[in-house]
C-alpha cells in the first residue's frame, strides 16, 4: 500500500488540556507522519496518556486543535476513529466474560466490522499475539501479560491506518515484549503508522523512526530519531592544554553553549561543519591533543529535556 | 478454523485500509449489551428473586385460610377466587422496592460499570458514538424492565392457575369477564407497569453517567425511588404527588375495572413519557460533553 509521505497521520496544533488545578497539556504540536513509528516519550505524568485521550475524543481539549488520518477530531470522528486501533492507559475488559466474548463485544460495536467474517477476524488477532489457546478463559484470570495482549489483539480486529498504542509493552516478559515490537516492525511494514508511548527509551530507541518528547506538559522536542540524536545536542570535544583559547575558537566557529575544563573544551555544534574545527584550532596554534563528535544517546537526550528528576511531574 | 485460515485473515485484517461506509444499522451491539445483562450472575440471581415471589405468595395463600386487608387494590384476598389475581398481588408486593431495584441495578451500571472497568474508553475509540451508546444503553433498560416485569407475571400467572383455578374473573368493580378478558387485562397491567419501570430506568440512566461508581448510582436511584413513594404519601404535598412518577404506578388496578378507568393510566403513561425524555437527554447533555477519564 503507497501511502503520500507528506500526508500527516496525527496533526495537533496548540493542543491544550486544564484540569481544575493544572495545566495536563499545554500547547502541544504534534506531528506524525504516515508510515512512521512514533514514539511518545515523556516521564510519568508528563502529559502522554491526556494527550492521547484528546487524539481519540475522549477528553475534550481546553484549547488547541488536532486532525487524524487528515479528518479534523472530534467532528469526523465516527469516520476516522474505524481505521484508528488504540490501547489507552493499559486493558480493560468485562472480567466475567472469555477473551474471545470480549473480542467479539468490541467487534460488535463496529459499525464498519462484517458480522460474518466476526468469528475468523477475532481469531485471527488472538492468533496473532498469541492468545487462541486461553481465549475461552474468562478475562478474571488472565495475567497482566495476557491481558495486555488482548487488548492489542483488539486493535488488530479491524485493518488499521493508524495504531495508538499507550505503554503497549507494559507487563510483558521479555518475549512478549520482542513479540510485540516484531509485532509493531510488521504492521509498519504493512503501511500502517504506529504512535507507541512508552517510558522505556532503550524499547523506544530499537523500533521508532519519529519521536516526540513531553516534559511537564510541553512537547519539549519532536523529529527523527537520527536528526534528533545527530543534529540536536551533537557536540564537539577537543582535548587541549589550552582550553580557554581553544573555546575562544570554538566560538569564533559558531559553536555555542561552550564548556571549559582542565584539560577540554567543548561546545554545542549546531550546524557548523565538523572538519572546520580542527584546522581553525590549528591554524590559531592550539595543540589539538584529542578531538571528538559527542553523539548523545536517547537516555541521554531524554534526560537533558526532561531532568533527571525521579519525582513525577505536574 | 484451520492453521492456513487465521494467517490469511491476519493479511486482509492488516493489509486492507478500513474503508467504505457504515454498514446498515443492526442490533448487533444492542444483542451484545442484552447477553451482559442477561448472562451476568448476579442479574440472574435478581430475577430469581422477583420470580420467587408470586410462587411464595401462592402457595402461601393456598396453605394458609384467606384473609383481608392491606393498601391498595386487594388482590392478595381475590387470589383464591382466580389465578390471575396471583400476578397482580406479586406486582402490587414488588413494585415498590423489588422491582425498582431491579431496574436501578441495570441502570446505574449501564454507563458508571462500564467507566469503573475502563471498557467505556474502548466502546467509545471503537467508535460507539455517544448519543448511540446511550441509545443502546436505555433500550437495553427498557427491555430488561419489560423483561422483569412480564417474568413476575408469567411465572405468576402459572402458578395462579395452577393451585387456584383460571375460569371468569370478579373484577375490582365487581363485574365477571371470562378468562380472555381477564388474562388481556393483566397483560395490558403488565406492559403498564412496564413502561412506568422503564421511566424509571431513564432516571437510573442519567445518574450512571454522573459517576464511575456503579453501585453509588444504583443506590442513588433506590432512594430516588423510596423518597418519591414517601413525598407521595405525605398528605400536606398531596399538590406534588401527581408529578412524583411513582404516583401513578399502582393506578395499574384501574385497568382491573369496568369499565376502564382510562384518566389515571393516560395520566401515567404521559408522566413516564415525560420522566424518560427528560432524564435521557439529561444523561445525553451530561455524557455528550463529558471528559471520559476512566
Amino acid at each position: 500500500m503507497s501511502v503520500p509521505v507528506t500526508d500527516t497521520a496525527v496533526l495537533t496544533k496548540g493542543l491544550t488540556k486544564r484540569f481544575r488545578h493544572h495545566t495536563a497539556v499545554d500547547s502541544v504540536d504534534l506531528v506524525v507522519p504516515r508510515g512512521a513509528v512514533y514514539g511518545f516519550l515523556g516521564p510519568n505524568g508528563s502529559g502522554k496518556t491526556t494527550t492521547i485521550r484528546m487524539l481519540l475524543g475522549l477528553v475534550r481539549p481546553s484549547s488547541g486543535e488536532h486532525e487524524l488520518l487528515g479528518r479534523p477530531m472530534p467532528t469526523r470522528a465516527n469516520e476516522v476513529l474505524p481505521r484508528v486501533g488504540s490501547l489507552v492507559e493499559g486493558p480493560a475488559f468485562h472480567p466475567y466474560l472469555s477473551g474471545r466474548a470480549n473480542l467479539n463485544r468490541l467487534d460488535s460495536a463496529d459499525r464498519y466490522s462484517d458480522p460474518a467474517t466476526a468469528r475468523q477476524r477475532v481469531d485471527a488477532a488472538l492468533d496473532r499475539v498469541g492468545l487462541l489457546g486461553a481465549a475461552g478463559k474468562r478475562y478474571r484470570i488472565y495475567s497482566l501479560g495476557m491481558r495486555q495482549r488482548l487488548a492489542i489483539a483488539a486493535t488488530l480486529l479491524m485493518p488499521r491506518e493508524l495504531l495508538i498504542l499507550d505503554e503497549p509493552t507494559n507487563g510483558l516478559d521479555p518475549q512478549g515484549t520482542r513479540e510485540v515490537r516484531h509485532l509493531i516492525g510488521s504492521l509498519c511494514a504493512g503501511g500502517t503508522t504506529v504512535l507507541v508511548s512508552s517510558h522505556l527509551l532503550s524499547e523506544v530507541e530499537q523500533i521508532c523512526t519519529h519521536v516526540g518528547v513531553m516534559n511537564a506538559g510541553r512537547l519539549v522536542a519532536q523529529g527523527p530519531v537520527a536528526e534528533l540524536r545527530i543534529g540536536g545536542a551533537q557536540r564537539a570535544r577537543v582535548d587541549t592544554d589550552q582550553p580557554a583559547a581553544a573555546a575562544t575558537v570554538l566560538l569564533e566557529l559558531g559553536l555555542t553553549d561552550l564548556r571549559t575544563e582542565a584539560n577540554q573544551a567543548d561546545g554545542a555544534l549546531g550546524d557548523v561543519a565538523a572538519a572546520k574545527i580542527v584546522p581553525a584550532l590549528v591554524h590559531a596554534g592550539i595543540p589539538v591533543l584529542g578531538f571528538a563528535i559527542e553523539r548523545p544517546s536517547l537516555e541521554d537526550l531524554f534526560v537533558a529535556l526532561t531532568g533527571e528528576g525521579f519525582d513525577v511531574s505536574g | 478454523m484451520s492453521a492456513a485460515e487465521p494467517a490469511v485473515g491476519v493479511q486482509t485484517a492488516v493489509g486492507k485500509p478500513a474503508t467504505g461506509m457504515p454498514r446498515r444499522p443492526s442490533s448487533r451491539l444492542l444483542r451484545s449489551e442484552l447477553r451482559i445483562i442477561f448472562g451476568r450472575r448476579r442479574n440472574l440471581a435478581g430475577l430469581l428473586v422477583l420470580a420467587a415471589v408470586p410462587i411464595v405468595m401462592a402457595v402461601a395463600v393456598k396453605v394458609s385460610s384467606p384473609r383481608r386487608g392491606g393498601d391498595g387494590p386487594d388482590f392478595i384476598g381475590s387470589i383464591t377466587g382466580n389465578g390471575l389475581f396471583v400476578p397482580l398481588a406479586a406486582l402490587t408486593i414488588e413494585l415498590a422496592v423489588f422491582l425498582p431495584l431491579a431496574v436501578a441495578a441495570i441502570s446505574g451500571d449501564a454507563v458508571a460499570g462500564e467507566a469503573n472497568l475502563g471498557t467505556l474508553r474502548y466502546l467509545l475509540t471503537v467508535p460507539v458514538s455517544r448519543t448511540r451508546l446511550l441509545i443502546v444503553k436505555y433500550l437495553a433498560i427498557v427491555i430488561f424492565s419489560f423483561a422483569a416485569t412480564f417474568l413476575i407475571t408469567v411465572v405468576g400467572v402459572l402458578i395462579g392457575v395452577a393451585l387456584f383455578h383460571g375460569g371468569n374473573m370478579t373484577l375490582l368493580s365487581g363485574s365477571q369477564v371470562g378468562f380472555g378478558v381477564g388474562a388481556l387485562r393483566v397483560l395490558m397491567a403488565t406492559i403498564y407497569l412496564s413502561i412506568q419501570f422503564a421511566a424509571f430506568g431513564a432516571i437510573g440512566l442519567f445518574i450512571s453517567t454522573l459517576t464511575e461508581q456503579p453501585i453509588a448510582a444504583t443506590i442513588a436511584a433506590v432512594i430516588l425511588n423510596v423518597a418519591m413513594f414517601i413525598l407521595n404519601s405525605i398528605p400536606q404535598l398531596s399538590w406534588l404527588g401527581p408529578w412524583l412518577l411513582t404516583h401513578w404506578w399502582t393506578s395499574f388496578g384501574d385497568l382491573l375495572r369496568a369499565p376502564i378507568a382510562w384518566a389515571p393510566i393516560g395520566q401515567g403513561l404521559l408522566s413516564a413519557l415525560c420522566y424518560a425524555v427528560v432524564f435521557w437527554l439529561g444523561a445525553w447533555a451530561v455524557f455528550a460533553a463529558k471528559d471520559i477519564t476512566s
